[in-house]
C-alpha cells in the first residue's frame, strides 16, 4: 500500500516508461546484446573454449568462408526442402480440415481440440518417441505401412532417402492443426452476407468457394504459413532428437549445423557469421512475403 | 439460431462425411501419443516384440525404471540377498539387477516444474504492465517499438545461444534456475506483450478513468481495475509462456548441464541396457506430457482463442 501511495503523484509518462522500462532493458539485454555480440565475433578468429585467448579481427573473412562452403549451400537445401514440403503439405491438410471443421457439426469443438494435441506437445520428447514409431525391427510405423502396402523391412531414420521424409511427416502431423486453427478463424470470419448475396444471384456451391471462401481465406493461409515457414527455418529440436541430422548430413537443417560447428568445434567467429547470414536470410525473405501477403490482403 | 440463414446450413449428409473425415483424422493423429502411453505400461520384452502387441499385460516396469538406477548383479550376489522388502524391488529382481538409489527423473521433472512456473509469471506481469502502457498511453515510436518486440521472435535460439552462454558463465547465471528463469522470461516477453496488448485493447478506457475520478491513482486503477478485468488474456498468455518453457529443449541442452537441467533434455538420455529402454523413456514422455495434454483438454476455449487471436491481430 505505501508503496502505492508513493507512486500517487505519477503522472501518465513516468508510469507509461515505468512500465515499458523493465521490458525493453530485458530485451536490451538478454536479446540485442547477445545479437550486436555476435555480429561483432562474426569479424573475429574467436574460440569460446580458448578463455585466454584474445581475438584478432579479420574482417569479412568469416562471411568469405561460409558462403564459399559448398556444405553451408547443401545445409541450405535440405532447410529449402524440408520447408517447402512441410508447408505444402501442411497448407494443403490444413486448410482441408479447416473446411471440413467450418461446417459446425456435433463434437466439432471436442475434436477440434483432441487434434490440436500434437502441437502442445514438446518437440524434443516427440522426436524421441518417434524414433521408436519409425525402429525398422519393432517400430508401430513401419508395421502399419508393412500392413497395407508390403515394403519389407526399411529404415525411416537410417535410409538418407527416407530420413528427409521421416522428418517432413513428423513436422507435418504436428503443426498441420496450427495451420487449420488460424484457416478455421478465417473462415469464421467471412460475413454471412456474402453467402446470402451469391445465393441469391444463383452463383453454385463451387462458383462459392472459389470466389468467395478462398480469397477471405487466403490471407489467413498466408499467415500460418509465415509463422511455420520462421518456425521451421530455426527447426532444431525435434529432428536433433529424431535424427540428430544423419544419416550422414541427409537431413543436417542449417540450425543443426550452426549447433555443430559453435557448440562443437567451438569456431565462434565463424560460426557468428554463419548465423548473422541466416538472421538476415530470415528477416530478408519475411519482409519480402509480408510485402506480398499485404498486396494479395489489399486486392 | 437465425433461422433466416438456415439455407445457409450445410445439408446434413455433408455435416456426416465432414465429420466421418474429421474423425478419422483425429484417430490417426492420435495414434502415436496413445502408443506411447501404452508403451510405458508394457515390460521391455514386450515394447520390442513384433508384430507390435496391442494387447499386452500391463507393468508397471517402466515406471520403476524411470524413477530408479539399477545395476546387474550375479546370481549368487541376489541369492545373497534378503528377500526384497516391496513389490518394486521384486520386479527388478526379477530382471537379475538390484536398485542402486533413485533416478535424476524427479529433480530434472521440478527444475522444469520451477523454470516454468517463474518465467511464466515473470513475462506475464511484465508483459501486462508494458501492453498496458502501449495500449493506453502516447509512446514516443510505439509502432517501432512493438515491432522490435516482435522481430526478437525471429532470432534463432542457437544465433543468440553462444554469446548468452559467455554472459551468463561471467555473471555465474550459468546453469542455474535464476538464469534459465531469466531466459525464457525474455523469449516469452514478446508474445506476452502482444497478446495481452490485444486484451487490454478490448477493456473500455472509462473503466479505469471512473475509478481514477473516484481518487484511485494510476497504478492503484491498473492493479485493481484493469487488472481483474484483463483476466481471461493473462489466463491464455500464462497458458502459452508455460507451455514454452515446459517444452523448451535448445536452450536447456546448450546453456544446462546438471543443477538446473529440464525434463526435454533429459529424458533422451534414458538408456537401458543394449540400448534404449522404451518402457522407461514411455513413462517418462507419458508424465511429461500428461499435465499439457490435461491443461489442453481442459483450457481448451482460451487457448485455442489465444492461438488465433495472436495470428488475426497482426
Amino acid at each position: 500500500m505505501s508503496v502505492k501511495k508513493k507512486f500517487k503523484g505519477l503522472s501518465d509518462k513516468a508510469v507509461g516508461w515505468l512500465f515499458i522500462g523493465p521490458t525493453v532493458l530485458l530485451l536490451l539485454a538478454i536479446n540485442i546484446y547477445p545479437l550486436v555480440y555476435a555480429i561483432k565475433m562474426s569479424f573475429t578468429n574467436f574460440y569460446a573454449n580458448k578463455i585466454g585467448r584474445e581475438p584478432q579481427f579479420v574482417g569479412l573473412k568469416n562471411y568469405i568462408k561460409v558462403l564459399n562452403k559448398e556444405a553451408i549451400w547443401e545445409k541450405m537445401q535440405v532447410t529449402a526442402s524440408f520447408m517447402f514440403w512441410t508447408l505444402l503439405l501442411q497448407a494443403i491438410i490444413g486448410l482441408g480440415l479447416a473446411l471440413l471443421l467450418n461446417r459446425k457439426f456435433k463434437g466439432n469443438e471436442l475434436l477440434t481440440t483432441l487434434i490440436v494435441l500434437p502441437m502442445m506437445l514438446s518437440p524434443a520428447v516427440v522426436g524421441v518417441f518417434w524414433t521408436y514409431l519409425y525402429n525398422p525391427q519393432v517400430g508401430l510405423f513401419n508395421y502399419v505401412v508393412n500392413f497395407f502396402y508390403d515394403l519389407g523391412s526399411f529404415d525411416m531414420i537410417g535410409s538418407s532417402t527416407l530420413a528427409p521424409w521421416a522428418i517432413v511427416i513428423v513436422d507435418t502431423w504436428m503443426w498441420t492443426p496450427f495451420t487449420m486453427l488460424i484457416c478455421l478463424a478465417g473462415l469464421r470470419s467471412v460475413p454471412n452476407y456474402l453467402y446470402e448475396a451469391a445465393e441469391v444471384d444463383r452463383a453454385s456451391k463451387w462458383q462459392q468457394f472459389i470466389y468467395i471462401t478462398l480469397p477471405s481465406v487466403l490471407p489467413f493461409l498466408l499467415l500460418a504459413l509465415l509463422f511455420r515457414g520462421i518456425e521451421n527455418f530455426k527447426m532444431f529440436d525435434m529432428v536433433v532428437e529424431l535424427t540428430s541430422g544423419g544419416p550422414g548430413s541427409a537431413t543436417e537443417l542449417a540450425s543443426i549445423n550452426l549447433k555443430r560447428e559453435a557448440f562443437e568445434k567451438w569456431k565462434t567467429g565463424y560460426s557468428s557469421a554463419f548465423a548473422v547470414i541466416l538472421f538476415v536470410t530470415i528477416f530478408g525473405f519475411g519482409n519480402v512475403y509480408v510485402k506480398v501477403m499485404n498486396k494479395i490482403k489489399e486486392r | 439460431m437465425d433461422t433466416s440463414r438456415s439455407y445457409l446450413e450445410p445439408s446434413s449428409f455433408s455435416k456426416k462425411m465432414a465429420a466421418t473425415i474429421i474423425i478419422v483424422y483425429a484417430v490417426i493423429t492420435l495414434i502415436p501419443i496413445s502408443w506411447m502411453v501404452m508403451t510405458s505400461f508394457k515390460n521391455v520384452d514386450s515394447a520390442i516384440s513384433y508384430p507390435p502387441e496391442v494387447l499386452f499385460e500391463p507393468s508397471l516396469e517402466g515406471y520403476v525404471n524411470l524413477f530408479t538406477n539399477r545395476s546387474r548383479q550375479s546370481e549368487e550376489y541376489l541369492d545373497s540377498l534378503p528377500p526384497p522388502e516391496n513389490w518394486y524391488e521384486e520386479l527388478v529382481r526379477s530382471r537379475e539387477m538390484v536398485i542402486t538409489g533413485p533416478s535424476k527423473f524427479l529433480g530434472r521433472y521440478s527444475n522444469s516444474m520451477i523454470i516454468g512456473f517463474g518465467s511464466t509469471f515473470a513475462s506475464v506481469f511484465l508483459g501486462a504492465l508494458a501492453a498496458y502502457a502501449f495500449s493506453r498511453f502516447r509512446v514516443p515510436l510505439k509502432d517501432d517499438l512493438l515491432f522490435f518486440i516482435l522481430s526478437t521472435r525471429m532470432f534463432p535460439p542457437i544465433a543468440v545461444a553462444v554469446p548468452i552462454f559467455i554472459m551468463y558463465r561471467k555473471l555465474g547465471l550459468g546453469d542455474t534456475h535464476l538464469g534459465m528463469i531469466i531466459l525464457y522470461t525474455v523469449v516469452n516477453l514478446s508474445l506476452a506483450v502482444w497478446l495481452l496488448k490485444g486484451f487490454m485493447d478490448e477493456i473500455p478506457k472509462e473503466y479505469e478513468e471512473a475509478a481514477m475520478i473516484d481518487g484511485y491513482s494510476r497504478l492503484q486503477a491498473f492493479f485493481k481495475v484493469v487488472l481483474p478485468q484483463a483476466m481471461t488474456g493473462i489466463a491464455a498468455t500464462a497458458i502459452f509462456c508455460m507451455i514454452f518453457s515446459w517444452n523448451e529443449y535448445a536452450f536447456a541442452v546448450l546453456l544446462t548441464q546438471f543443477n538446473a537441467q529440464t525434463a526435454p533434455p533429459f529424458i533422451p538420455t534414458i538408456i537401458g541396457e543394449g540400448g534404449l529402454d522404451w518402457p522407461a523413456i514411455g513413462a517418462g514422455t507419458t508424465l511429461f506430457l500428461l499435465p499439457v495434454m490435461i491443461f489442453t483438454i481442459i483450457l481448451r476455449k482460451h487457448l485455442l482463442r489465444g492461438i488465433t487471436f495472436g495470428a488475426v491481430r497482426k
